[in-house]
């Protein structure tokens, strides 16, 4: 069990800044997350992409961004809990206690849910018929690669992953490469390999076709594919890969009683608390008049939350307001020599 | 402005005088209508405010595809020629009468 002043839900910029701004009025923090990586929607989703409302920084990419906040928090040594997720909160004594899919325990007074638009997963084929495979011959990430020694492969996108697969397994296996439309949004060097693995016959390579239906008894043996004009075509496949990228989903949020309006929590602007005593939201995650999905507020939003959770981490001490310019407070929690 | 037909998955149709400059996703966010998520509000990164274009002369009357937009449509749900991401069709007088019909599901 870890003692914690605050659990941060959700590792992206917001949730950067809200334990920045934490560390600077004293609070210890925990932050977990889904991803393997720090960083949340701007490393998964647009690493190289130039950002332009950044208040004082004219353009930076979501990885720079990223890296820049990791910088700034490093006097604090926050702990990180990464590719793990937040399962379950019970509240004990005006405590939460929160549970983790990876069983790890701790004890807070507050939470800030920083989740963007709730957790990243792998987006799965839209075929009933593949559930029944899932995690055994029909997977979405790859573990272990050795299980797929000279065994028929048929992977489905478009992206890297699947272009990267196609040609790593290409090696030691017999793998089919299907895509609904001709161009590939991976690497250029990485189509021109699979054109070339195509035309050596290396890989069976089929564009402008989808996924029909999966077929076996017991085990896979075979899956349908279909064009756009409704020819359908049969695979011979032990193993079936589908690699379409990421969808966000709420997850187990959902289940913590707090107010939701779709998939945003309702929040008031004073501190960002939400209808549940101790929980803050902050970022893409929540909801209030106005509301702008940007992480300008997103940053606004956690300075806030952090002096809410204030509150509750230190009942019996009165939060003075300080500037990081003047206080020498500040100055040795960030660890500046002056 | 022009009105925009938004048909859900189920048959069930919604129609909404969308302002102009407002993309088709607006449209639907601003009038509660079920069936786009627009999980990252605009930004062309997550495929969820897809929609069909059925009528074959309206798919080749709306502006072309940007750069980036047919790459996050292959990571939509059962992604078709006919898709397109609805915050990237911006509305003027010339989308008065649309149509646009939902997939079953987003993510």
């Amino acid at each position: 069990m870890i003692k914690t002043d605050v659990v941060i839900i959700g590792a992206g910029p917001t949730g950067l800044f809200c334990a920045h701004q934490l560390g600077i009025i004293g609070l210890k923090c925990e932050i977990v997350d889904n991803l393997d990586k720090i960083g949340g929607q701007c490393i998964e989703l647009y690493p190289d992409k130039p950002i332009y409302d950044i208040p004082a920084v004219p353009k930076c990419t979501g990885e720079e961004l990223t890296n820049n906040l990791i910088e700034q928090i490093k006097p604090f040594n926050f702990n990180f809990h990464l590719s793990d997720r937040v399962q379950e909160l019970k509240n004990e004594n005006n405590k939460w206690l929160v549970k983790t899919l990876n069983g790890k325990e701790f004890e807070t007074p507050n939470i800030v849910i920083a989740g963007g638009v709730g957790s990243f997963e792998p987006r799965k084929f839209p075929t009933k018929s593949a559930e029944k495979y899932d995690g055994k011959s029909v997977l979405y990430s790859i573990k272990d690669k050795t299980i797929f020694k000279d065994k028929s492969v048929v992977i489905f996108g478009g992206g890297d992953s699947a272009l990267d697969w196609a040609i790593e397994l290409s090696n030691s296996s017999k793998v089919t490469l299907v895509h609904r439309r001709d161009e590939f949004r991976g690497a250029p060097a990485s189509v021109q390999k699979i054109k070339e693995l195509s035309d050596n016959k290396t890989i069976n390579l089929i564009t402008k076709y989808s996924i029909k239906d999966v077929k076996g008894n017991g085990s896979l043996e075979s899956v349908e594919i279909k064009s756009e004009t409704g020819e359908s075509k049969v695979i011979k496949a032990d193993y079936v890969l589908g690699f379409f990228g990421l969808i966000m989903q709420l997850g187990p949020i959902a289940e913590w009683g707090l107010n939701l309006d779709k998939k945003t929590i309702p929040v008031n602007t004073e501190n960002f608390e939400t209808n549940k005593k101790g929980i803050f939201a902050i970022g893409d995650i929540c909801t209030y008049p106005g509301k702008l999905k940007l992480i300008l507020s997103g940053f606004h939003e956690g300075a806030l939350a952090a002096r809410g959770c204030f509150k509750y981490a230190r009942p019996d001490e009165k939060y003075r307001f300080e500037f990081t310019t003047a206080s020498s407070t500040i100055k040795d929690r960030l660890g500046v020599k002056e | 402005m022009a009105k925009i037909k938004y048909i859900e998955f189920n048959g069930t149709e919604h129609e909404a005088d969308v302002a102009n400059g407002l993309s088709v996703m607006e449209g639907a966010i601003q009038n509660d209508i079920p069936g786009i998520d627009a999980d990252c509000g605009g930004g062309m990164s997550c495929a969820t405010c897809h929609v069909y274009i059925n009528d074959d002369e309206w798919f080749k009357k709306l502006p072309e595809k940007e750069m980036g937009e047919d790459d996050m449509l292959d990571q939509a749900f059962e992604p078709k020629p006919n898709s397109r991401l609805s915050c990237q069709l911006i509305v003027s007088d010339d989308l008065e009468g649309l149509t646009v019909h939902m997939p079953e599901k987003q993510v």
